[in-house]
């Protein structure tokens, strides 16, 4: 690698046009850095064998579903992104979810508790549960999985004692959490005005981006990919939106995961702690050697991962109808932590992005509803889901090989 | 060897539970100048750099910095003073980019945000400077070789403008031709007027390079040469102790039979060589 210099040493995003592409493009794959590709093929692959077998699938009405679907393991996997990043593991999401709702639901219904007080307890009681998982793995040193394991047993216990007599608490009516599930922004208006709004942001974030590039002498993009990445994120945005008005317009959980999703993505790519959480991940030695607090990351990490799997919970309850006992105990761990690794993030630590949130439970909702429709049973889904699991964990492995042995030359 | 030195070692001695580690060690660094440290394996070299690194701090003696005293008893007051070191592990975080490796514990930053045009034109002009190619600053560490590693190591020591650059073995896991790559910089950081510390095993490396040679044997100085009006073999018996230095053997005689003991379980070879060396004489 050493010997094959570009012609300019300094060289920064890849030569112009097409051809800096395509070498880009092999450059990645050589590397081992596969990235999304995998999923986007899984994704076009699952659309076409379920809307040939049921003729459903691609409609508006399923298209729709899904995206509500989506907003609550998704809000759990963005947590359980940030976990994977720093290498570490958290297998207590399910249960803090099932929690959550507990909490929530006998707070607001039992006692009557302002809703809103009562989603803030909630998310706030997955802080604190983060925080104590946090303690236990950065500043006791207890493996992070131990440490998530005893509190998957420990908070689906206090999930029950919660409960008490309850088996299960129906979200009443005019419930907000309610609307997590239920409320669309039925004017068409919304769904394209969002779409409108995230193409032009992305567009005028490039556009400042390279503006700035320029002037402090940096090689910029050129104007060809800019147009091709907003076009791409453009007519996304804008199918989606056309299809969601369809159904029944705009979903509030979609507008509540996108905007997670998008902070998310700002914190981890653009902010000081991103980067630590990076470092950390990637060697944690490195980090500590270069300054950073790597307990004080390891800390916060787990609190965030637990408060969104708080708030993913009150998403998962409202699609369920409510709280009951056993909410958030079967395979809603294994789907979110199978949506993070699909989605591209690795499970080894240092490597990955936010946006495989939204594209693993996609990949995973999209195999669930596609069988279903097909009235295939629950153990097929599971089989499958597995199968899904083991192919992305199979190419995270080799992807990571790939580029150690790429360095070595 | 006119100059003033930046830094300077006097008389340091530095014990780790029964191992005297080092006893007496003086070291004299100076701007634009590269001094290598060379010594057998156990020789003291690395307790004696950490000790300058503020990682372990010296139980008695001198240090100064551009002739006043200091201390240095933790790694911030080593930065603080202008000391960077690069370890031989490199602790460089594999997955993020040569920019984001330069830059890794002091970004450039608004509140918390972090300036990627800064950090990316800093990076370019200080690899630019030291004349460092690599394929591009936004790719991932892992995908450079060995010796663009260490060259990013070095560089990213140099991030925060020292003046005495410290280099733990930079060249002992690499070929001939990433061995010349990092030589070749540790030549232009000389240029620069840094004080260069340079730790190796390897002799040639070190002729190459080096101005001055301070050997160290059993946590002790073994004399120091001028690279240029010494051959190989003087400092390969310099390290083994096979002749030792005159102004060194004639204090040994006085201090090594009672002092050396503790250490004669750790390397009894070579203690007795050193000892058949000194019944000759
Ligand atoms: N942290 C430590 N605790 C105890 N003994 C140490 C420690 N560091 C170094 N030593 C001892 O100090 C001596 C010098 O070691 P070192 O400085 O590593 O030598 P070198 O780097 O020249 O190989 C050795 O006998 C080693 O065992």
């Amino acid at each position: 690698m050493s010997d094959k210099l570009a012609p300019d040493p300094r060289l920064l995003v890849r030569e112009r046009g097409l051809a800096g592409y395509v070498e880009d493009f092999r450059r990645r794959i050589a590397g081992g850095e596969l990235g999304s590709i995998p999923v986007i093929i899984g994704m076009i692959i699952i659309a076409v064998v379920f809307e040939a077998q049921t003729g459903t699938f691609l409609s508006p009405r399923n298209l729709s579903n899904i995206t509500v679907y989506i907003a609550g393991p998704g809000i759990m996997a963005v947590g359980i992104v940030l976990v994977l990043l720093l290498g570490e593991i958290d297998l207590s999401v399910g249960s803090m979810a099932g929690l959550s709702a507990a909490i929530w639901a006998v707070l607001s219904v039992s006692h009557g508790v302002n809703d809103l007080v009562a989603i803030g307890l909630a998310i706030l009681a997955g802080a604190a549960v983060g925080t104590l998982h946090g303690f236990f793995f950065a500043k006791i040193g207890v493996p992070a999985f131990v440490v998530t394991l005893a509190g998957f047993l420990g908070w689906s216990g206090l999930q029950i004692w919660v409960m008490g007599d309850e088996g299960t608490i129906n979200i009443p009516r005019d419930s907000l959490v309610r609307d997590f599930n239920n409320f669309y922004f039925s004017d068409i208006a919304a769904a394209y005005g969002l779409a409108a709004a995230l193409s032009l942001g992305y567009l005028a974030a490039l556009v400042f981006q390279e503006r700035r590039r320029g002037a402090a002498g940096l090689p910029t993009r050129p104007l060809s990919e800019i147009i091709l990445r907003v076009g791409l994120v453009a007519v996304a945005a804008f199918v989606t939106a056309y299809t969601l008005n369809q159904h029944r317009g705009l979903p509030l959980a979609l507008v509540i995961f996108l905007a997670i999703l998008l902070l998310a993505d700002f914190m981890v790519r653009r902010t000081t702690y991103g980067r630590q959480i990076f470092a950390v991940g990637g060697n944690a030695e490195a980090a500590r050697r270069a300054g950073i607090n790597v307990e004080r990351v390891r800390l916060t990490v787990f609190t965030i991962a637990s408060a969104l799997a708080a708030l993913g919970g009150l998403f998962y309850a409202a699609q369920a109808g409510g709280a009951s006992k056993s909410l958030g105990s079967g395979n809603l761990l294994m789907n979110v932590i199978a949506a993070a690794v699909i989605g591209g993030t690795s499970l080894f630590g240092g490597r990955g992005w936010v946006w495989s949130a939204l594209l693993g439970t996609l990949v995973i909702q999209s195999i669930t509803t596609g069988l279903n429709l097909m009235g295939m049973a629950s153990e097929i889904q599971y089989m499958i889901t597995g199968a899904v699991l083991l192919v992305a964990v199979v190419l995270d492995s080799v992807s990571r090989r790939t580029q150690r042995t790429a360095g070595r030359t | 060897m006119t100059a003033a030195p930046v830094l300077a070692l006097h008389g340091v001695s530095k014990r780790f539970g029964a191992v005297q580690a080092l006893t007496d060690v003086d070291l004299e660094i100076r701007a634009g100048h590269v001094t290598a440290l060379v010594g057998d394996n156990g020789a003291g070299k690395s307790t004696l750099i950490k000790t300058i690194a503020g990682v372990h701090p010296i139980d008695s003696g001198r240090i100064t910095w551009k002739g006043q005293e200091v201390r240095i008893v933790k790694p911030h007051d080593a930065q603080e003073l202008g000391i960077a070191t690069v370890y031989q592990d490199l602790a460089l975080c594999d997955n993020l980019d040569v920019v984001a490796n330069l830059f890794l514990g002091r970004e450039l930053r608004t509140a918390h945000i972090l300036d990627q045009v800064a950090m990316e034109r800093e990076a370019r002009e200080l690899l630019d400077t030291l004349s460092i190619r690599i394929p591009s600053v936004r790719i991932p560490v892992a995908s450079l070789s060995g010796g663009q590693r260490q060259v990013v190591a070095i560089a990213r020591a140099l991030v925060g403008s020292p003046e005495v650059v410290i280099l733990d073995e930079p060249t002992a896991a690499l070929g001939v031709e990433q061995t010349a790559q990092v030589l070749d910089l540790v030549e232009r950081l000389r240029d620069r007027g840094l004080g260069v510390v340079l730790i190796s095993h390897n002799v040639a490396d070190v002729r190459a390079v080096a101005d001055d040679v301070a050997v160290l044997r059993l946590g002790r100085n073994n004399g120091v040469f001028r690279a240029a009006e010494t051959s190989g073999e003087e400092i390969i018996a310099a390290i083994t102790g096979a002749t030792d230095n005159a102004v060194t053997r004639r204090s040994s005689r006085r201090e090594r039979p009672r002092d050396a003991e503790p250490e004669q379980n750790t390397e009894p070879e070579q203690n007795t060589d050193a000892q058949g060396a000194e019944e000759e004489a």
